[in-house]
């Protein structure tokens, strides 16, 4: 009887790491960014190029940097969310329009609705590489004092909000 | 002729920068090797056709113009991505896991094969027969090798 408890405690073990392999998400990198300084950066804004904005501006409030194109089928999807996290629950968003064509991006706000504070051209892509951007959504929340605090990849759902992403930032607010 | 001269020598004059954009589009490519893609994790930056790979060999390429050196450039890389961009993990404590590992689990195994192995032997000597049992056995082995041939 005994020798066979030691196999079958192997077993378990193995089955046990295999089915906690199985809940991980491998398209979800962990941020080298967590708790550092958020890269600065500034960019002519998407409704007025002439004008440009800088992280900085923000200092001082908790908010959340969201990385959106007008080409990408998951952020229609998260818009709503963030939309309504911008609307109903006074958060500062601002968006970061990554590698998009100026007008198809205001069309696309006009269309969708804008919930942004602003929203910044990154044309070429570079602040996304300075934020190690791999996947449009992105999500990145941002402290008092310029420190990144989490990052959501990919589209942002109700439940995310009501989660992490809501009790983080009033916790942060703090 | 005297266009053919000029061409020449233009051509002359570029051959330097074409050879140097060779050695430094083949650097490029060493490095982008060894840099995972992470829109497409099983393909390498130099390999991947995706637009964020293509952002990043320009990126590469500018920083070997700017005289940036490799392990710069991986660095650069590491800190925007994250280790995961390394196919070549670097040791470390949170690493150490995973490159001793595999080390551990053998001689883990090996431990077992030998405990394993030295209980059987015990067991076989404790099974000592009797000199009935013996008689016996030694009439059964004596009745095969006759029938055996």
């Amino acid at each position: 009887m005994s020798r066979f408890v030691w196999p079958l405690v192997g077993f378990i073990v193995l089955v046990g790491f295999l089915a906690f392999g199985l809940t991980l998400k491998p398209s979800e990198v962990p941020s080298p960014f967590i708790n550092k300084p958020a890269p600065s950066f500034t960019l002519p804004q998407l409704a007025s190029p002439e004008d440009t904005f800088s992280p900085e501006a923000m200092k001082g409030k908790v908010w959340l940097l969201n990385v959106w194109a007008s080409w990408c089928y998951a952020c229609l999807e998260e818009h709503p969310v963030i939309t309504a996290l911008a609307k109903t629950h006074g958060v500062p968003i601002v968006g970061l329009n990554y590698k998009d064509i100026r007008g198809e991006a205001i069309s696309w706000l006009e269309r969708h609705g804008n919930g942004y504070v602003l929203s910044v051209s990154d044309t070429q892509g570079r602040v996304g590489i300075d934020y190690g951007v791999y996947g449009v959504p992105e999500t990145f929340v941002i402290d008092k004092d310029g420190f990144i605090r989490y990052k959501h990849i990919g589209a942002v759902t109700d439940s995310a909000v009501r989660d992490t992403i809501l009790p983080l930032i009033r916790e942060l607010e703090q | 002729m005297k266009r053919w001269w000029l061409t020449l020598l233009c051509a002359v004059i570029a051959l330097p920068s074409w050879a140097d954009n060779g050695a430094a589009e083949k650097r490029m490519l060493d490095i982008a090797g060894e840099l995972r893609c992470l829109v497409c994790q099983n393909e390498s930056i130099a390999a991947s056709r995706a637009d964020l790979a293509v952002d990043l060999r320009q990126q590469i390429r500018e920083q070997i113009q700017v005289g940036k050196s490799d392990a710069e450039i991986r660095a650069y890389m590491v800190d925007r991505y994250g280790d995961f961009v390394l196919y070549r993990t670097p040791l470390k404590a949170t690493t150490l896991l995973l490159w001793f590992g595999p080390m551990l689990l053998l001689a883990f195994g090996l431990l077992v094969l030998a405990t394993t192995l030295r209980r059987r032997k015990s067991s076989v000597a404790d099974a000592l027969l009797s000199d009935d049992e013996r008689k016996r056995a030694q009439a059964l082995l004596a009745q095969t090798t006759d029938n055996g041939t």
